[in-house]
Order: structure tokens, then sequence, then C-alpha cells
């Protein structure tokens, strides 16, 4: 079923913009365009965080880290060699992508540890920049309790993410 | 700034391990090794990538978002009561949560700007403020496409497989950030 998801969805758009007499494939070489761009954008920043990311992995300091932190994720449930994703997640989302395709890498993409890391990524945010974004450009300075909440739903996030790995696939 | 420190602070914190575990020749191996797999990454996302921002635009043209902003139009006027009687508020929100729905991140950013500009008033954020940013910096992306790319790019033969979990964990991650917003709300009554 989830096999013609993907390929129905292409079928379905093409279809409906022809359906209203408008250029699709104008508009998915615009699109295609921009996704490019975005790639650019943060290709430097994958091949310095990778490199960073390499030496932590054999110099045995990822594996001190997640170490070091297994026993508070493991409260939630949380793989501890998922420590340093759910540490960087909120704050960068180029490192967080790094950090995910590292560990997908290393454990291997079906792996628990691969899947969970895949799950996180997928389904949280880089919490710390966009509420910058935001409320910066609105002029807020006393952001109340924006902070704490959106926080909150990383960790339920972080942990939805290792349970669902466990459970659903 | 703070990826400046964050960034020095693994530098130097695998600097030390290797020291100390004496893998200095694996560390500095590693060190061209990484920079290569930085740049294989960046290649073997760049087709999903392209495709996938590709038909987001698509999707938004041939009417698809206009369709989930209207089945999300209930939903976003409990969210946001502003925005029932005003239509450029209406707009904003719903073009910035489709967006964000379909992974049009460049295209979800300047509406949900527009959206936070409508609400705020003043310099301290209202409660339907702190509800649109933590809608924002909760993902609420129906088809994760990068994350796909990336385990498509790690030899995996389904790479959507992960689509139910994410579906699950994503709402239930933004379903409980706007309960503690909620919560938090009634607690801090200072606006």
């Amino acid at each position: 079923m989830l096999d013609y998801l993907v390929p129905g969805l292409m079928v379905l758009c093409c279809a409906l913009a022809l359906g209203k007499r408008r250029d699709g494939y104008a508009a998915l070489l615009e699109g295609g365009k921009e996704g490019l761009k975005t790639l650019a954008a943060i290709t430097p920043a994958l091949v310095m965080l990778l490199t960073c990311l390499t030496m932590l992995r054999a110099s045995g300091a990822m594996e001190l880290l997640s170490r070091a932190l297994s026993p508070a994720l493991k409260l939630f449930g949380i793989p501890g060699e998922t420590a340093m994703l759910v540490l960087i997640r909120p704050i960068s989302g180029s490192a967080a992508l790094a950090i995910g395709a590292e560990l997908m890498a290393a454990h291997g993409p079906d792996s628990l540890v691969g899947r969970t890391a895949a799950i996180m990524l997928g389904s949280t945010e880089t919490t710390f920049y966009t509420l910058s974004v935001y409320f910066s450009a609105a002029g807020i300075q006393k952001t109340r309790y924006a902070l704490p909440a959106a926080l909150f739903a990383d960790l339920v996030g972080f942990t939805a993410a290792s349970w669902s790995a466990r459970v659903l696939l | 700034m703070v990826m400046s420190w964050v960034f020095a602070g693994m530098m130097l914190l695998s600097l030390l391990a290797a020291i100390l575990t004496g893998n200095g020749a694996a560390l500095s191996a590693a060190v061209g090794d990484g920079a290569q797999k930085g740049i294989t990454l960046a290649l073997s996302l760049a087709g999903s990538l392209c495709l996938w921002t590709g038909l987001g635009k698509l999707m938004e043209l041939c009417g698809i978002s206009a369709m989930l902003g209207k089945l999300l139009q209930p939903l976003l006027g409990r969210l946001f009561p502003a925005s029932k009687t005003n239509e450029a508020l209406r707009g904003c929100l719903s073009g910035n949560i489709c967006a964000n729905m379909l992974g049009l991140g460049n295209a979800a950013t300047p509406m949900g700007i527009a959206a936070a500009k409508h609400l705020a008033r003043g310099d301290t954020a209202n409660d339907e403020l702190c509800r649109l940013v933590v809608l924002n910096t909760a993902s609420i992306q129906l088809i994760p496409a990068t994350v796909a790319a990336v385990r498509a790019a790690n030899g995996c033969r389904t790479p959507f497989d992960i689509l139910p979990a994410v579906w699950i964990t994503s709402f239930l991650s933004a379903g409980m950030g706007l309960a503690m917003a909620w919560l938090l709300g009634r607690l801090w009554k200072n606006a």
C-alpha cells in the first residue's frame, strides 16, 4: 500500500494541474531549482560537520558521550547512541542532518538506532532558530512560555520517535 | 554564534578523547575522510531533494495546498480565534501551515512571519503568537523527503517506511506542545 503512495501522489498532482490547465512541469522545475539552491547553501555545513563527526567517532569521543548521557536518555526510552542528535537538533538543522546521516551510516539505516534517528529528524524542527526568526521578525522581546512549550514538544517528539521506531517497524 | 561554540567543543572533545585512548592515527585519517563524506552526502541528497521540492511546488499549484487549508480551517479557527475575523491573517496562517505540511520551508517562513506580525501586539508574545511559534518549531511535515533521501543514500530499500511512525510522532509532539502552551498560558497570566 505504502509502495503506491509516492508514485500515486505524483500522478495525482500532475493530473490535477493539467485539469486546471496550469503549467505543472514549470512548477516542478522552479521548485527543483529552489531545492538545489537550499542544498548548495547547506553543503559547506555538511562538509564541516561530517568532518567533525567523523573525528568524534574515530577518537572514541562519540561513544564516551553517548555512554555518559544514556542513563538520562534511558529514562525516556531514547537510545543512548542518539544523544548527540537530541542535543543538537533544536540548535542547528544542517548539523542535525549530518549527525542523523552519520548515525545511519554507522549503525545501518534499518537498525533501531538508524530508524530512531530518521524518525526524530522527520518529526522535529530547529526550535531555537525558528523561535528567534519569528519573534525577532514580529518585534517580540518577552517570549513568555514559548520556549519551554517548544522544548517540551521536542522532548515528546524524541521520546515518541524512540517508541514508534521500536513498535511500528 | 552558538554553532561556533558547539563546533569548537566537538573538535576539542575529539582531540582529547583521541589522546586519552591513543586513537591519534584514526583521528587524523578521519579528517579528510569526513570532509569527503560530507560531499558524498550532499550529492546523494541532491536528486531526491530536487524532486521533492519540485513536487511540493506542484502540489501548491494544483490546489492540494488549498484543499489542505480548507480541511484545516476549523482547527485553525479554534487555535487562532483572531483569524476568524481577519482574512489576511487567515490567508497567511493557512499558507504557513500548509507549506510546512508539504515540506516547503522556503515558502512557509515568510507566510509564518506575516502571520506573526498580524498576531503581535506590543513587545510581549500573546497566547496566539506562542501557539503559532510552537506549531512552527514542531515539525508537521507530511512527507519528510530529506530524511527519506538520507536513508536511501545509506542503502535503505524502503526509505518511506518510516512515514506512519513520523506522522504519529509529529502529531504527538505538536499536540503535546500545544497542550503545554495552553497549560503554561493559564499559569503565565501577565500578557
